[in-house]
């Protein structure tokens, strides 16, 4: 199988070092990041260009952008792993529209274009016969979405909840645990790089947010938009709440919601009960689905991460050659 | 609920019937065969729990069984729900907070622990309401989310509903 990759940082560098580490037989044809490019069709040398990388470079020429790569490299996939933008989701939207008009396949971890456009992108990829994937925006590794449209299929989902951001959960277990204010939580994630230099996207739950509005619209059948996610963060806890909790066995999550049958969408610090599976440590996601037929399920693991997030991508790559790629 | 019966054989079944009938369950059942009075009549006590709204079928039905209801003790607020207030609570009236909820005359607030950390820096308190029933602990979760809004304060409500 051969595949483009447009973004090269910490997604990207996670799946071309996948691909060399574990003999997957994919070939990867194209690559950009932001500021460079390279086409070959007789496939890239991924070694070399992780190293032009790591040493602060750009991955190829100036001469070759991302919307080149789309346009001209011979590949059966793009995999699109570039940064999210939750305004209009471009450059991304652009690229990914232009593959699927090319009848290539496309597996993205790019929440941007599928919270935002994915009825549009679903069309185009039907009209055109191909497949396009997304495990890889919604909870990093856990495989939720393949989990829910293929192990759960024919189950009704009555309630969805769970931790989404890690980065939140991860400074809501600190606070708990040593009695941190937001504040000290917050600057310890960003020394250990969980958190952005600009966290608000985290903290005030839109990042949260936007996975609620991938799931209720590409699996639960739901047309909704960021706005109709009702969104508290959680920049105003105290330790002093999180004691409190604590008191009664108890502490605070930051918990994403969907209920589809009531049109809710609510991300909010909530009190969860500590036994709860959802108390989760750290950086980890965990979300429970309600189903009638399966009853409720929680699925537990890494939300982020490059290798992590690199499972998902590739799970999703190798789900479309197993059913629609010909040849290697 | 105290209940007066004739002492005759199949009374109490004639009594307990009735319940099951409207979905009730019953917890307890205190007998007391020796009562002293010399008159026919036989006391019975019965604890029990009934869904919303089936109490007054449930006192026809009992009438129609010729049992008399002696008594019906105070209903107990059923339905508890904990959840955590931040912010100025004292400087924006924390007991009109408590109040909007009390004078609903269906649901209060039977618990406060508040955790002030400085004059200036906003409180934490923990509230516990209690209510007669899921209904009316959802009014009093609704009028807490309206105050919170108007004196902004963030409320953090539980994962379960009430």
């Amino acid at each position: 199988m051969r595949i483009a990759i447009l973004g090269f940082g910490s997604v990207g560098r996670g799946i071309a070092r996948a691909i060399l580490a574990k003999n997957l037989d994919i070939t990867v044809t194209g690559l950009a990041d932001s500021r460079s490019g390279i086409i070959d069709p007789a496939g890239i040398d991924l070694a070399a260009a992780l190293a032009r990388k790591e040493n602060g470079g750009p991955c190829g020429g100036p001469d070759v952008s991302p919307g080149d790569v789309v346009a001209k490299a011979d590949y059966d996939v793009l995999v699109e792993v570039t940064p999210t933008n939750v305004d209009d989701g471009e450059p991304a939207l652009g690229h990914i529209r232009g593959a699927l008009r090319r009848q290539k396949h496309v597996v993205t971890s790019n929440k941007g274009p599928i919270a935002l456009a994915y009825p549009e992108l679903r069309a185009l990829a039907e009209t055109n016969g191909v497949f396009l994937k997304y495990e890889a925006t919604v909870c990093g590794a856990i495989p939720l979405i393949h989990a829910m449209q293929e192990g759960l299929a024919g189950n009704t989902i009555s309630r969805l909840y769970g931790v989404f951001n890690g980065t939140c959960n991860y400074i809501l277990t600190r606070m708990a645990e040593d009695s941190l204010t937001y504040e000290q939580a917050l600057a310890e994630a960003r020394e250990l790089g969980y958190a952005e230099a600009d966290p608000t996207y985290d903290v005030e739950g839109i990042d949260a947010g936007i996975k609620l509005v991938i799931l209720a619209n590409t699996i639960l059948d739901m047309q909704t938009t960021l706005d109709d996610v009702e969104r508290t963060g959680i920049t105003l806890l105290t330790p002093e709440a999180l004691r409190l909790a604590e008191d009664q066995d108890c502490t605070i999550r930051l918990i994403g919601e969907i209920v589809p049958e009531a049109g809710v969408l609510r991300v909010s610090p909530r009190i969860v009960a500590k036994a709860h599976p959802l108390v989760v440590e750290g950086t980890l996601n965990a979300v429970t689905v309600e189903t009638d037929l399966a009853g409720d399920l929680t699925f537990i693991g890494k939300g982020a991460g490059s290798t992590e997030t690199a499972s998902a991508v590739i799970g999703d790559l190798l789900y479309i050659r197993e059913r629609h790629v010909q040849g290697s | 609920m105290k209940l007066e019966m004739r002492d005759r054989p199949g009374q109490l079944v004639a009594a307990l019937q009735p319940i099951s009938a409207v979905g009730g369950n019953i917890i307890a059942v205190i007998h007391q065969r020796e009562a002293p009075a010399a008159t026919e009549a036989l006391d019975v006590q019965i604890v029990l729990e009934l869904p919303e709204g089936r109490l007054s079928r449930l006192l026809e039905l009992l009438r129609e069984q010729g049992v008399n209801v002696v008594r019906i003790d105070e209903e107990r607020l059923l339905y508890e729900c904990t959840l955590i207030m931040i912010g100025h609570l004292m400087h924006t009236d924390l007991s009109d907070t408590v109040g909007r909820i009390d004078t609903t005359g269906s649901a209060e607030v039977t618990e406060l622990s508040l955790v002030m950390p400085a004059i200036s820096s906003p409180s934490s308190a923990r509230i516990t309401i209690r209510s007669t029933t899921r209904t009316e602990m959802k009014k009093a979760i609704r009028i807490l989310r309206s105050v919170a809004e108007q004196k902004n304060l963030l409320i953090i409500e539980p994962l379960e509903d009430a």
